[in-house]
């Protein structure tokens, strides 16, 4: 298990390193460097900059020097949560950044669960009654979920919500509580309001997974030791729950990782349409905005925060699956 | 439809040697045909394309025509009875006005002017084309009589938008834009799958090592926050065509991993097998190897694999551009015309405005129907 983690962790890190890269190619890839724009951006706003001012932050950010050591720099801000000043909100980064961090994570959270408690039962009657109505219509269902983009999906149940109910299911919060400290009534107000993303989120992720653990339930269901058991006369639900499912679970566990990332992936765009209070927006108008100091370092984080997530999947899954052990 | 003729002669012993003798791609689409829904899929498909190829005859109006009165003008119903009577299909005019209240435009139908629906009629001077890329033409397949010329030809089928720009047209020719993105997108990735899943599959060894790790790479990093950032690079003063291409590249980047494992995944479940030792053993070259013994058996598989792959690059292209970080107007494609759906206020008081959406959805689950059903055929020697 040591021998596992210590490898998995040697992989880990170069991932670290390059996506760190990859992110600060980004910030580097708009011409003119950031201040230029940052500059520009306080002219635009009658705010005019004294040439010692700017030299000073050139200096700061290291924009003097070369690649390497701005690298070094910007890389050192963050391993201190010192994500710089965003241009548009003229706050640190890392103030806006805060709870947003915390709801994409609690988002992604109940996501995830939503996903498993559904797919799992749904798979798993699919495969036992293959070919009945119920298999047919979820199987209807998981084309449909898998065919419809997730943020089309957002909209539509937007759209329906309001025009029959007259209510309006963007954010996570009621309007009293969106600045209010967290109490407890805050946190049951953001359970009435979370479901609806988690649904739409989750649909993409339940059906993917619903046609795996069915296609893995069915092919186990033809084997002889299936046959034994029932000629041994136990119980047909137990023995699919003990047996088949079992294994059935298996490969689809280990994609836990990746589906991880889809949901993140997923939630960026959907938390844009739905105006909620995570990463996403935030993302989003810093790219529209050109703010690539801020839309770097957003994405380094987000990457970074999935693959911790990968990294703990695959840490976990280690631990209940000797064969994955051993293969690695 | 093919779909419908028996490919089977009645006497069944001539029908099993028949197939006994059958070719590898006989088969193939024998069993293709077995699978209905994929049937279906195909023949939508094959309907997208046609519309894509024929957006400019089949788009009553010039998609980038304005025109600020029929803002936000409802779906016309076409109607086909004259109290009961049947008769030619024909539309009423609608009419706006502002609500006293809300100040929205509202319409109504004007019950006194009907114009009936005609067929094959000529457009206005900015909607001459050429037909199938050569054929000068202005004949729209559909169309009413103008009864006032300053006026655009009050024919709108799906609706208007915010600058009362026809909605019907605009999803013909939106079609064109996002199936093209698809089979370009497809095509740049099939090429990188291919050409490095071969060398990982085939070679083995350290290169095996190094793409595995890169595919590993790219398969683990959330792709949505990596496309919006390579699509907010891109320059914003880059022509539209140069805009195309850099977004179906951004695309392709992060699809070909998954092809380049089901390349892999074949290339070395293929290099054990008997018949390709055989060829090895007697001198064949590397080359014919691959392209005349290996290639041929998994073709099959990877047209699957490819057709499964094409709807996420729509979609991929779609989520972009409906954020406005993908293609950008006068472009036009499904995402493009979604970008106007992207307020609920929006969508409250227009909701034909997802009705591209409808397009996208459509197109997804035809192509996964297709592929599935591909998927299936693909090995028709195995007995499921």
């Amino acid at each position: 298990m040591v021998q596992f983690i210590a490898k998995r962790l040697m992989i880990f890190f170069p991932m670290l390193f390059i996506m760190s890269i990859l992110a600060f190619a980004l910030i580097q890839a708009p011409p003119g460097d950031y201040l230029t724009d940052y500059v520009a951006a306080q002219q635009a706003m009658g705010d005019f900059m004294s040439k010692d001012d700017e030299d000073a932050l050139r200096e700061q950010y290291g924009l003097n020097q070369g690649l390497h050591i701005q690298y070094m720099k910007w890389i050192w801000g963050v391993i201190h949560w010192d994500l710089g000043i965003s241009l548009e909100f003229q706050m640190p980064v890392t103030q806006l950044l805060n709870e947003r961090l915390l709801m994409t994570i609690v988002l992604i959270g109940f996501t995830i669960v939503f996903t498993w408690s559904l797919a799992v039962p749904i798979g798993i009657i699919s495969a036992v009654k293959q070919y009945s109505i119920i298999d047919y219509f979820f199987t209807f269902l998981s084309y449909l979920g898998v065919g419809t983009p997730n943020f089309l999906l957002a909209l539509i149940m937007m759209y329906i919500v309001l025009s029959q109910f007259g209510l309006n299911v963007t954010g996570l919060f009621s309007h009293e509580y969106i600045d209010a400290p967290w109490s407890f009534a805050k946190f049951v107000d953001m359970l009435k309001h979370i479901w609806v993303p988690m649904v739409i989120l989750g649909t993409d992720g339940t059906a993917r997974l619903t046609r795996i653990v069915r296609a893995n339930v069915l092919d186990e269901l033809t084997k002889p030791y299936v046959e034994t058991a029932r000629s041994k006369g136990l119980k047909e639900w137990k023995l699919i729950l003990k047996y088949p499912v079992r294994l059935g679970l298996n490969p689809f566990v280990s994609t836990a990782g990746l589906e991880l990332a889809q949901a993140f992936s997923g939630s960026l765009i959907v938390a844009t349409v739905m105006s909620l209070p995570t990463i996403g927006p935030l993302l989003l108008r810093a790219l529209l905005s050109q703010d690539m100091y801020m839309a770097g370092s957003l994405i380094l984080i987000t990457t970074v925060m999935v693959q911790i997530g990968v990294l703990i999947s695959d840490i976990v899954l280690a631990s209940m699956d000797p064969r994955i052990r051993m293969e690695a | 439809m093919t779909a419908t003729r028996n490919p089977m002669p009645i006497d069944s012993t001539s029908a099993e040697e028949q197939l006994f003798v059958a070719s590898q791609w006989k088969l193939v689409w024998l069993r293709f045909l077995r699978h209905r829904l994929a049937i279906v899929g195909a023949v939508f498909i094959i309907i997208f394309f046609l519309i894509a190829a024929f957006c400019e005859f089949l788009a009553p109006h010039d998609p980038l025509e304005r025109y600020a009165k029929r803002a936000f003008m409802p779906i016309q119903r076409i109607h086909f009875f004259d109290g009961l009577k049947p008769t030619l299909p024909y539309v009423y005019e609608k009419v706006g006005s502002r609500d006293p209240v809300t100040l929205a435009m509202v319409f109504e139908d004007d019950k006194s002017t009907k114009y009936r629906i005609r067929y094959f009629v000529k457009g206005g001077e900015k909607q001459e084309y050429k037909f199938l890329g050569f054929i000068p033409s202005n004949r729209h397949l559909v169309g009413v009589e103008k009864l006032d010329e300053e006026k655009p030809m009050p024919l709108y089928l799906l609706g208007t938008d915010r600058m009362g720009r026809d909605q019907f047209s605009r999803i013909m020719f939106a079609t064109r834009i996002s199936m093209l993105i698809g089979l370009v997108g497809v095509a740049l990735s099939l090429f990188l799958g291919l050409l490095l899943g071969g060398i990982s599959g085939y070679r083995g060894g350290w290169a095996d090592v190094i793409i595995q790790r890169v595919v590993e790479f790219f398969r683990a990093i959330p792709t949505i926050p990596l496309w919006l950032a390579l699509a907010a690079a891109v320059p914003p003063e880059w022509s539209q065509i140069r805009l195309f291409f850099a977004m179906t590249i951004i695309i392709s980047l992060l699809g070909w991993p998954r092809l380049a494992r089901e390349v892999r995944g074949r290339f070395l479940a293929m290099r054990s097998e008997d018949f390709v030792t055989a060829a090895r053993l007697y001198g064949t070259s590397e080359f014919v190897i691959i392209f005349r013994h290996m290639l041929p058996s998994f073709t099959s598989h990877i047209i699957a694999a490819t057709t499964l792959s094409i709807p996420g690059f729509i979609i991929a292209e779609t989520s972009l551009s409906f954020l406005g970080l993908g293609l950008r107007p006068p472009t036009l494609s499904y995402g493009v015309l979604l970008y106007e759906a992207q307020k609920l206020q929006t969508v409250a008081g227009a909701p034909w405005l997802l009705l591209p959406g409808l397009f996208v959805i459509v197109v997804v689950l035809c192509y996964n129907f297709m592929g599935d059903g591909l998927r299936d055929a693909a090995d028709p020697y195995s007995h499921t």
